[in-house]
């Protein structure tokens, strides 16, 4: 019995695999680096956050306030844990669900074919015909601001993405002989799709997920930036960006923090998404 | 021999890391002379050819001397090779498919060459481009320079490349595998060409192939490798002929093996129910709208095709491709159903079944398909891969149980127990092939469906993978229904043949006097075309 041996042995190539491959590793330590200050948050911040010291407003950068404080005295160092929390949180409920209904509706598209498929496929097309952003602004405003109605909001755009990845994927994997071979054992489409269908494409979802990770985080900055995102006293990097920009002037740092969040986040994600694609193309693979 | 020669290979070595690719290999083609380069994949034939173009892998090292009309290629500059390959050298590749750009028309490619080696204008190289086109057999009438390559059929576009490979007079053509992803008819058809080109141009051809009858009627010389290295090389007839070396003979006796079967069994009594009848068969695809309101009559894949098949007979469903066979095969492994008509397995109509009324009737019936790669979930191992086929019994077995069945299935076609252990890519092509025979076997069918089975696969492991489906049909009573283009495999392991052409079924009978014997055009066609070494030799021979 040499399967066991097999198994560690490709874990431990796939490992040698990460650490050669540079997108990959500097995204991972950037996204571990931010989840991580997301996850302390809960149980530690240098200050709370809901605290107003107004005497202290603005300070800049010093040893006692890292990254300086805001128009309110809050300190902005603990302001972005907190936020990385947030944008973390909603970006994440919001891949879940596109990734939960998105991938599901791809698949059976693709097994069913016909009218399914083409009903399925154009009403996808519908939803992208909507710019997300937009019609994010629609939802919050007919069912008020909020954290929960972003997430769904952010999340609705995201299945037609997921459904048409998952399709494309599994469209391409329906032909194989294989696929043919496990019909003559008998097996149903959803257990093919199960069995063989989706281990096979799903690289092409984790890398898709990556993408939608980063989307929305920045899609929850845009929508918090305009005030229907998350809600006060709860600090996220757009309401903070937000209310940094009329002290640009006075006090830049109060900007350039969140700014600075939110790029390198969405930055680390995009790179991690980069290397998770060359890690697992197999046609890269074969080139090393 | 005398005369100077076009291409002189001396010494060539090459290595890729410390993997020796090939070593030290001599070969010489003089100018209007025909080579054929034999040997089995992973030989290094085709590494002999990139080495000759400089179209090698970055990390690859050659030694030794590529002397083409005198001057080393491996000294040469990328810019030089630039202006040789193309216009001194040219090659036609094996997969007609691919080798040509879908997004620009057959005149514009056949033309860039032409204007990129020549300088000539616009209008002067589609001049030329027409005229090669029309050497080739693509006349401007039915096609003009403006076809794109999806609007070509697969030999018609291996005639485009050829025109590309030839559009300047090269001195020296390579083909590798030119015919191998092409019919037997088409195969002959673009043989033929070739030979004329050569003949006209008194250029230089080496021709890459696996198969021996081709490189037999084509080539002047042979030359015969094996793992990176010459085993022999010679004049074509005597060499084959004579076979002095091991492995030549060892090769032409593969290719034209024939497995020990034992007797068919004797015609059933008339009254006795088949194993599989399919009676009037059609089926239709509807055809692509031509406009809104119109839609032409449908394209009929399979017309009224009837037969029946007794248990342990082999028969073949020969002929071209985009002739219906496997589009019949489909119908009769119920994953496709006919249009008209009925298929019955052991008396019982399949049509109209639902999945869970089809699952006693599936377990009867397997099929093991041509491409040993495609054929298996790249991400499971054996044994589950083995294993599928029992989600059709009635009763699940353990998993101790499962593994056993699995090892015995395994033991069937050859392969040790361990191997249930390990992925599909982890074994060879013609291990894969035994893999797929054992996951057909496992739930001990009546029937398997086999497309192209062994066409992928090198001479020698061909004739193992036959020796295998002879043995296995003695042993479980099995009947087979090949589906093939070669009627080598045709001849080697099946007791009847039919014949099918544009969705009929035009010629149906013992196996012996359908190919000896042909009486329709369209087997008489395939007859024709089929490459047999034999005759090949014998063809050669009263040249000389």
């Amino acid at each position: 019995m040499n399967g066991p041996i097999d198994e560690a042995e490709s874990l431990r190539a796939l490992f040698v695999k990460a650490l050669a491959n540079r997108s990959f590793l500097t995204g991972l330590i950037i996204t571990s680096i931010i989840a991580a200050m997301a996850l302390v948050s809960y149980v530690w911040v240098p200050y709370d956050v809901t605290y107003l010291p107004v005497t202290n407003r603005m300070a800049t950068p010093s040893a006692e306030h890292l990254l300086g404080t805001d128009h309110f005295g809050r300190d902005i160092f603990s302001m972005i844990m907190v936020g990385a929390r947030n944008s973390i949180a909603v970006a994440f409920i919001a891949v879940a669900m596109g990734i939960s209904v998105g991938v599901p509706l791809g698949c059976w598209a693709a097994a069913r074919r016909g009218w399914v498929d083409e009903a399925l496929m154009r009403f996808n097309d519908v939803v992208f015909a909507f710019p997300a952003l937009l019609s994010a602004v629609m939802i919050t405003a007919i069912f008020g601001p909020g954290a929960v109605n972003a997430i769904i909001a952010i999340g609705i755009f995201n299945i037609p993405v997921f459904a048409r990845v998952a399709r494309a994927g599994a469209l391409s994997i329906w032909p194989r002989e294989y696929i043919l071979a496990a019909r003559t054992a008998g097996k149903s489409a959803t257990q093919i799709t199960v069995e063989h269908i989706l281990p096979n494409i799903a690289n092409l979802l984790l890398v898709q997920g990556t993408i939608q990770f980063a989307l929305g985080i920045l899609a929850e900055a845009g929508l918090s930036y305009v005030g229907l995102g998350t809600q006060p006293p709860m600090p996220s990097w757009g309401r903070m960006l937000f209310d940094a920009q009329t002290r640009m002037i006075v006090a830049p740092h109060l900007a350039i923090f969140p700014g600075l969040a939110i790029v390198v986040t969405v930055l680390g994600l995009n790179l991690l998404g980069d290397g998770l694609r060359d890690m697992l193309d197999p046609k890269l693979r074969r080139q090393r | 021999m005398s005369g100077a020669s076009l291409l002189a290979l001396e010494n060539l070595s090459l290595s890729i890391g410390d993997m020796e690719i090939l070593r030290q290999v001599d070969f010489a083609i003089r100018q209007g002379e025909v080579m054929g380069l034999v040997g089995e994949s992973g030989s290094g034939k085709s590494m002999t050819a990139l080495a000759i173009m400089k179209l090698l892998p970055h990390a690859a090292r050659a030694s030794g001397r590529i002397l083409f009309d005198g001057s080393n290629l491996l000294d040469a500059s990328e810019r030089q090779m630039c202006a040789v390959r193309g216009d001194d050298i040219s090659m036609v590749f094996q997969e007609p498919m691919t080798a040509l750009n879908p997004v620009k028309t057959i005149g514009e490619q056949v033309a860039e060459g032409i204007r990129w080696h020549t300088g000539a204008n616009r209008a002067d190289a589609e001049d030329r481009a027409r005229a090669m086109l029309d050497r080739v057999g693509l006349p401007e009438s039915k096609f003009p320079l403006a076809r794109y390559p999806h609007e070509l059929s697969g030999g018609q576009r291996q005639r485009v490349v050829i025109a590309i490979a030839c559009a300047l007079k090269p001195r020296l053509l390579i083909a590798d595998e030119p015919t191998t992803a092409l019919d037997v008819v088409l195969q002959k058809q673009v043989l033929d060409l070739l030979r004329d080109l050569v003949d006209e141009s008194r250029m230089g051809l080496l021709l890459i192939s696996h198969d021996l009858a081709v490189v037999t009627d084509m080539a002047d010389h042979v030359t015969v490798m094996r793992n990176g290295q010459v085993m022999e090389q010679g004049e074509t007839a005597r060499t084959l002929k004579e076979q002095r070396h091991p492995y030549t003979r060892q090769l032409a006796e593969a290719s034209t093996h024939v497995p020990a079967r034992a007797a068919p069994p004797e015609q059933a009594a008339a009254n006795a129910t088949p194993l599989l009848s399919v009676e009037n068969v059609v089926r239709d695809y509807p055809a692509r709208r031509t406009s809104l309101l119109y839609r032409p009559a449908p394209f009929r894949a399979v017309d009224d095709v009837s037969f029946s098949m007794q248990p342990r007979h082999s028969v073949a469903l020969v002929g071209r491709s985009g002739c219906g066979k496997s589009t019949l095969a489909r119908m009769i492994l119920a994953l496709d159903s006919p249009t008209h008509g009925a298929i019955r397995l052991k008396g019982q109509h399949l049509e109209g079944l639902n999945q869970a009324a089809l699952r006693p009737f599936r377990r009867d019936m397997q099929v093991v398909f041509q491409d040993p790669y495609g054929s298996f979930n790249p991400r499971h191992k054996v044994e589950r891969l083995v294993a599928e086929p029992l989600h059709l019994l009635d009763e699940q077995p353990t998993r101790a149980r499962r593994r056993e069945q699995v090892a015995a299935a395994l033991a069937d076609v050859g392969l040790p127990a361990d191997s249930m252990d390990r992925y599909a890519h982890e074994f060879s092509g013609g291990q894969r092939q035994r893999i797929s025979i054992a996951r057909a076997m496992i739930t001990r069918p009546k029937l398997i469906v086999a497309d192209e089975p062994v066409s992928a696969l090198d001479v020698s492991i061909r004739a193992q993978i036959l020796d295998l489906f002879a043995e296995l049909n003695a042993r479980f009573d099995l009947a087979y229904l090949f589906i093939t283009h070669d009627l080598t495999v045709a001849r080697a392991i099946t007791d009847e043949v039919m014949v099918m052409h544009d969705g009929r079924i035009v010629e149906r009978g013992k196996t012996g006097d359908v190919l000896d014997n042909p009486q329709t055009d369209a087997a008489r066609e395939l007859v024709d075309a089929a490459p047999d070494l034999d005759r090949a030799i014998r063809r050669r021979l009263a040249r000389i």
